[in-house]
């Protein structure tokens, strides 16, 4: 099932043009992995994606009856939350907003929703905890149970490794992976390929133009195999 | 004792505690957003763009100054925080750039055109705050009443999405929350509360009644909801205190009260350290 289409579209703010004739598709289920150099435009397709920014032209359309309230959203951390006072909890169920409505007050239901998310996450004996205490690695469950809580179909994830260290990165990987395995759509921004390309169902790659391609066309074409044998060399000099 | 129940039985004494207490309580609430947003020196430069709007008005000679100070506060408020990040002056420097313009050119208007026979008394006044407290009418209560009560009430309305916009303004937007209202939104309370304010500790003095409740009860407390009410219950007791201490000792209203959070500030700085040497 589609759930969402973009076609020519044009990146960029303030009137300049960061990336032209950006064309991909995403079915229910897929794993998209939007790869390429600081400043391709990564983050401003993103934040296109979930209506922040406004597109230069071209269009997306979120199809079988998506709506914004059913896009989670793991955005990279800021220097506010740093040293938020509040707990995993509060934060969790922050998720949560969209989908209540005008009522003022969490209900029942989505109480059960934030703590199944944190249930599913790994971090329910942090409920409690105050967020700025917490490690790297704890941070962004919490942010991706955030996240959760808004999703519907969708995840986007926003470099959700960002300064973690390998164990922390690959478990983050590996809780991602799940998560589409039991049905989540992905579309995930990342700069580490390999550790992309290991899960990923399609590569959207942003240099000087964006290619869109199935992970097994990525591997074959020049650009994948630039950066396979790039990783592999780096593979390579640290065993 | 005897002295303070004396007091207690001049109504402008009762009137000024309300306020002040009032005042404090809203000015506590916002204060957790506003510092967590790194907008702490809003209070500051707002207060200052109150200030020059009084000078206008005092200059004008317009009898009810509120019709200038009000309209001129909220809408710097508005500028300052709807900007936000994408703006090309950032926050800090725009803050810092209007609080001493306005305070500038308000000096300047008053002492070019006034017709005051008591300019430093009249500068001094609106700074530090005066005994205006003192002299609050049946009307000036009750306004503030009115106004605390709606502040509180919208505030308790719509504490989840003012923790929802304060934590994560991207994520809150891009899950369809309404951003931008709640910021237009708190701005323009912050600017009201500002001015209802000024009357009680002066325009220099009002960063105070923001900054201290939120930042003494960040250092106690973990979560949201313990800082939001801790904040609220310090500011009050502090203010309560503060004016209790000005009447029977005669000291200026406004500095007192700020002095009181700055021991309460001290004493949960030294709870705190207290318990993580414990712990």
């Amino acid at each position: 099932m589609k759930l969402l289409t973009v076609s020519n579209l044009t990146l960029g703010y303030d009137n300049r043009a960061v990336m032209e004739n950006v064309n991909f598709e995403v079915n229910e289920g897929d794993y998209l992995c939007i790869v390429g150099e600081n400043g391709s435009g990564k983050s401003t397709l993103m934040k296109t994606l979930l209506g922040l920014c406004e597109p230069l032209s071209g269009e997306i359309q979120y199809e079988n009856g998506i709506c914004k309230s059913e896009i989670g959203y793991l955005p990279q951390q800021t220097i506010v939350q740093k040293d938020f006072p509040a707990s995993v909890k509060e934060i969790v169920l922050s998720g949560c907003q969209s989908k209540h409505g005008l009522k003022p007050f969490y209900g029942k239901k989505e109480k059960a929703t934030a703590l199944a998310n944190m249930e599913k996450l790994g971090i329910s004996d942090l409920a409690d905890r105050c967020y700025r205490e917490l490690s790297g690695g704890q941070q962004q469950r919490v942010l991706l149970a955030r996240a959760l809580c808004a999703a519907g179909k969708i995840l986007l994830l926003d470099e959700p490794v960002a300064g973690l260290d390998p164990q922390i990165t690959m478990q983050m990987y590996e809780l991602i992976s799940s998560l589409n395995k039991e049905g989540m759509t992905i579309i995930m921004i990342s700069h580490d390929i390999y550790g992309a390309l290991g899960n990923a169902s399609h590569i959207l790659h942003m240099g000087e133009k964006a290619t869109f391609a199935t992970r097994e066309d990525f591997v074959k074409s020049d650009i994948g195999k630039l950066y396979i044998s790039y990783e592999q060399l780096c593979e390579r000099r640290v065993v | 004792m005897e002295k303070l129940i004396l007091y207690m039985n001049y109504p402008f004494v009762r009137y000024a505690l309300i306020v002040g207490v009032l005042i404090a309580l809203c000015s506590s609430l916002l204060g957790v957003s506003l510092v967590l947003k790194r907008y702490s020196y809003i209070g500051d430069g707002l207060s200052h763009v109150a200030f020059g709007g009084i000078a206008i008005a005092s200059v004008a000679n317009l009898s009810n100054r509120m019709t200038v100070v009000l309209p001129v506060t909220v809408i710097s408020a508005i500028l300052l925080l709807r900007t936000g990040h994408n703006a090309k002056v950032k926050g800090d420097a725009a803050i810092a750039m209007i609080s001493v313009g306005a305070l500038a050119f308000g000096y300047l208007i008053m002492n070019v055109f006034g017709s005051s026979s008591n300019l430093t008394g009249d500068v001094c006044t609106t700074l530090f705050g005066s005994t205006s407290i003192l002299t609050l009418t049946m009307t000036d209560v009750w306004l503030c009443i009115i106004m605390s009560v709606l502040v509180v009430a919208a505030y308790i309305f719509l504490y989840n999405r003012i923790f929802a916009v304060t934590f994560d303004e991207n994520f809150a937007r891009a899950s369809g929350t309404k951003v931008d209202f709640y910021n237009l939104l708190i701005a323009i309370v912050t600017a009201v509360i500002i001015v209802l304010a000024m009357n009680l500790v002066g325009s220099l003095l009002i960063s105070a009644l923001i900054i201290f409740p939120a930042l003494s009860a960040m250092r106690l407390f973990t979560s949201f909801r313990g800082v939001t009410v801790f904040s609220a219950i310090f500011s009050v007791i502090c203010a309560l205190l503060g004016i209790i201490v000005s009447i029977l000792a005669g000291t200026p209203v406004g500095s007192t009260i700020v002095a009181t959070d700055a021991l309460g500030f001290a004493l949960c700085c030294a709870t705190s350290f207290g318990k993580r040497r414990l712990a």
